[in-house]
Parts: C-alpha cells; sequence; structure tokens
C-alpha cells in the first residue's frame, strides 16, 4: 500500500506559529546585519593598525561608529522583544549552551573595548580639539589607558570581533528544528560576510589610499571565502538526509530562489568581486558600486536566511 | 493516578493510543478551560493524517502537544534560564524570567511553543499544579475513549509504564534527536 500522506488536517492555528512560523520579524535579520558589520569593523580596523604600523586619520572615528551601528542592532532586537521590560533578564545569568547568552555577554565586553580603541586611536589635533569639552580628565584618563595598552586593546578587539561575528551565525546554526539553519557553516559564513560587509562600508567612508587597496584586497579574498562556504552549505544539504534535502530545495527552485541567487550571491558577491578584481588588476578607478552591492548583498543573505530557516520546519518531513 | 509517594521523583511521561483516539478535541477544550489559554491559542490540538492511496486509505488521529523532550532543545537555547527541566523531566517556563526573544520558538521541532498575549512564551506544562495535587493532566482527565494516560516512568506499575511495556510506540520526528516523553501507541 502507498503509505503517502494525502492529507493532514491540523487542528493547531497559533499565532505566529501557524501555518509557518514567523516568529522573527525583520529586527532580527537587521541586527542580525548590523552585528556582522560591526564584527568586521572590530577586526579590520585594528589588523589594518596593526600590518600597517600607524594609525589612521580617516578611520579615527570608526569604533565610535560601530558602537552606534551596534546601538541600532540592539535596539532593534529590543523591538523584537515580547517582554521587553525583562531584558535585564540576560544579564542576570550566563547559559553556556544558548548561543544568544553568550552574544548578550559578548555585546557587553564590546562597548569598552571600542571605547578604549577609539580614545588610544585619536589623532593628536582632535584630541587636543576633545580637550576643550567639558569632561575632559575622563576623556584623558580613557586616552591614556588606551595608549598605555593599545596593542592589547587592538588584539581584544580582533577577538571580540570574531566572536561577535560568529555567534551571529551560529544563533541560528543551532537551532536544529528549522532545517535551512542545520549547518554550523553559519558561523563562518556570517563572520566571513561580516568582515566583507565591514571592509565595504569602510571604502564607502574612503580613507587613506594605500589603505584602501589592502581592504579591497581583503574584501575580495573575504568573497570568495563566502562563496565557499555557500558551496560547502549547499553540499552539506545534498548528503544530509531528507532534511538537508528540503533545505537544498528551497534555495534550489523552492520559493527564496530567487532572492537568493540574485541579490546574495550574483549582486553581492559575483559582482562586487568582478568589480574588485578589475580594480585590483586593470587599476580601474574605484567606484561606490563594489561597497554598496557587498552591503546590499549581506542583509539579504540575513533576511533570507532567516526567513528561508522559518519555514523549514520538521513538520515538512512526513 | 495518585501522587507520588516513593523517594525517587518522579519522571512524567503521556501515552496517547491513536487507536482509541475519535478526534473528538475535548483534551483541546479541557486544557483551554483549566489553563486560561487565551482565545486564539492553544497548548494541545488534533491532527489528523490520512495516507495512502484511494480507496485504500487509513486515518491516524493523534493528540499534540509539547513533548516535554529530555534533550530539549527550547532549554538548550534559552538565554536567560526562563526555559528549564524540572525535577520530574518535564519541560517548564518560568514567566518572570523570560524575555520573550522567541528562540525557544525556533528551536522547538514541534512547533508547540506559542507567545501569550501578555509577552511570555508558553506552552503544555503537564498541567503540574494539578499533578501536584494526585490529579491527572486536564486533557488526560477528560478523554472519553481514555487514549491518554500520565504517569510516572520510574513506577513500573504506571499506566504508561505497563502500556509502553505492552504496546508498539512511536514518537513524533525521533530524527529530531530530542528523545520525547509523549509516546504515541499503534
Amino acid at each position: 500500500m502507498n503509505t503517502e500522506v494525502i492529507e493532514i488536517l491540523h487542528g493547531r492555528t497559533n499565532p505566529m506559529i501557524d501555518p509557518t512560523l514567523h516568529a522573527w520579524g525583520w529586527e532580527v535579520p537587521v541586527y542580525l546585519f548590523l552585528g556582522g558589520v560591526v564584527a568586521g569593523l572590530m577586526i579590520l580596523v585594528p589588523l589594518l593598525e596593526l600590518r600597517t604600523g600607524d594609525k589612521s586619520r580617516a578611520f579615527q572615528h570608526i569604533p565610535l561608529l560601530a558602537a552606534v551601528l551596534l546601538s541600532l542592532g540592539m535596539g532593534a532586537l529590543f523591538l523584537d522583544l515580547e517582554h521587553p521590560l525583562h531584558v535585564y533578564r540576560f544579564y542576570m545569568t550566563f547559559q553556556p549552551t544558548s548561543p544568544m547568552s553568550w552574544g548578550s555577554w559578548i555585546l557587553i565586553l564590546v562597548y569598552p573595548a571600542l571605547v578604549l580603541g577609539w580614545a588610544g586611536g585619536l589623532a593628536d589635533e582632535t584630541r587636543s580639539w576633545l580637550s576643550r569639552l567639558p569632561g575632559q580628565g575622563l576623556l584623558q584618563q580613557l586616552v591614556d589607558l588606551g595608549l598605555a595598552q593599545r596593542r592589547t586593546v587592538l588584539w581584544a578587539t580582533v577577538a571580540l570581533g570574531l566572536g561577535l561575528g560568529t555567534y551571529t551565525g551560529l544563533l541560528l546554526g543551532t537551532m536544529a528544528a528549522r532545517l535551512q539553519w542545520n549547518t554550523a557553516v553559519l558561523g563562518p559564513l556570517f563572520l566571513v560576510s561580516g568582515v566583507s560587509t565591514g571592509a565595504a562600508l569602510l571604502l564607502l567612508l574612503r580613507g587613506e589610499k594605500d589603505r584602501s587597496h589592502l581592504l579591497v584586497r581583503w574584501d575580495s579574498m573575504a568573497i570568495v571565502v563566502e562563496l565557499a562556504l555557500i558551496a560547502m552549505m549547499m553540499i552539506g544539504f545534498s548528503t544530509g538526509g531528507a532534511g538537508g534535502h528540503l533545505a537544498a530545495a528551497s534555495l534550489l527552485g523552492g520559493p527564496f530562489t530567487p532572492w537568493f541567487w540574485s541579490l546574495v550571491v550574483v549582486a553581492g558577491l559575483l559582482v562586487p568581486l568582478g568589480l574588485n578584481l578589475m580594480e585590483l588588476r586593470h587599476r580601474m578607478a574605484a567606484t561606490l558600486a563594489s561597497p554598496l552591492l557587498v552591503l546590499v548583498g549581506g542583509l539579504s543573505l540575513r533576511f533570507v536566511l532567516v526567513a528561508a530557516g522559518q519555514a523549514s520546519s520538521f513538520a515538512l518531513l512526513h | 493516578m495518585s501522587a507520588p509517594t516513593s523517594q525517587a521523583p518522579s519522571l512524567y511521561a503521556m501515552t496517547m493510543d491513536s487507536r482509541k483516539c475519535v478526534g473528538c478535541s475535548a483534551c483541546v477544550l479541557a486544557c483551554r478551560a483549566e489553563n486560561a489559554v487565551p482565545p486564539g491559542y492553544t497548548r494541545d490540538w488534533v491532527v489528523k493524517e490520512i495516507r495512502g492511496e484511494f480507496p485504500v486509505l487509513s486515518q491516524v488521529i493523534r493528540s499534540e502537544r509539547c513533548n516535554h523532550c529530555v534533550d530539549a532543545p527550547c532549554v538548550a537555547v534559552c538565554p536567560t534560564g526562563a526555559s528549564f527541566v524540572d525535577e520530574h523531566g518535564t519541560v517548564q517556563i518560568d514567566r518572570d524570567k523570560c524575555t520573550g526573544c522567541k528562540a525557544c520558538i525556533a528551536a522547538c521541532p514541534y512547533d508547540a511553543r506559542y507567545v501569550h498575549t501578555d509577552g511570555f512564551v508558553d506552552k503544555c506544562t503537564f498541567c503540574m499544579h494539578r499533578v501536584a495535587r494526585g490529579e491527572d493532566p486536564a486533557c488526560v482527565s477528560v478523554c472519553p475513549t481514555e487514549s491518554l494516560h500520565f504517569g510516572d516512568l520510574n513506577d513500573p506499575e504506571s499506566s504508561v509504564s505497563r502500556l509502553l511495556a505492552e504496546r508498539k510506540v512511536t514518537v513524533l520526528h525521533p530524527e529530531a534527536g530530542t528523545t520525547p516523553k509523549l509516546y504515541f501507541l499503534s
């Protein structure tokens, strides 16, 4: 007898759950995107200084920009909470099996690292201008500490950036109930995407030329790694049994196919990679097109995966 | 069921006999009334699954709810400890600790949780407030065909232990690896 399911009559119609889970709206992908960009900034800016040996004047306020962007992302996350008055509960405990708990504590550590990185990286004239503002005693203390511990602060910022970028992916990757998120690749994928989008934002801000050249090279490497990770994710799905096949199908012919391939892969990765290579190989003038496309692609990656993951449930496996 | 008397903590589980269930939804209504579930929401529900090819068809009716998994992913991902496994192996929610982040909802392979209209995440509790009084959960107590049984897995004489020993048993989505404690008898 053919035992294929021909009809399921489901008596559950819970809002937000049925017929398809949509617990997380725009707030979560926006947060994951901004968290990724900030992770990228936290990795790239210190590494640029460690690599070139001197501080970037153009990027001196990037740590403050990162703090603002992260706060905007956390604001989006706050809006997503159904019981926002209980937000302090994140900081009354540490749950080692919960990526969200790790993330909450990483976010708290990020701010002092960014402030010390900013204070220690200020150009002399900026510092003297700021010293005319009220509260300069505190600023001077921050500058002294930031300068004295410069290398420690820079490496701590890189380490926290790696943690922040990876956790944004693992946040989804540990939700075993969602077939589309059942891949550990999401951790490194979101991290590398964060590095790429961070580089894109720095390129949009037009820093010094030698640093821009280095950033385009690093961005191109990140894009190549991202493409490889996406290929690994698809291979993992194809060998991942019925659940993996369903996850792959939503990106290969299913409802999320056009968004994933057009916005994420082609517009967000392949086209900017081509533009970057033309800039590097043929000395063509840099335009804003490549970094803008990388940012659109990074945001689209989060939106597509958050939506596709919620649509991919075990209920699809009869 | 009777109130726990042994010194070892009870390990509660539920069995659901899909051969006896007629899909009357008395379990659903009893749960809503007992637990003041907000209108439009439900902690338990009836699923009718029709398989085969006409005219050779089979129908299975199940009363489903939170599976109170041994390896509960909802508990693992909860960032505040609001979702926890109690001393009787049931999965519970501390409303005062819940932020409504919905990580547990995304992590549940059975989609058994929802956001209560008051902002916390809610689901089946196995009616532990009734169990503490020595009563069965509301759904079990009203089932007219006795397709639902509730009891202590550590007690070999409990109805669930006997049914699990005697009958062929399945669980929902064993591939999720959560080791559910809502057993379906077929």
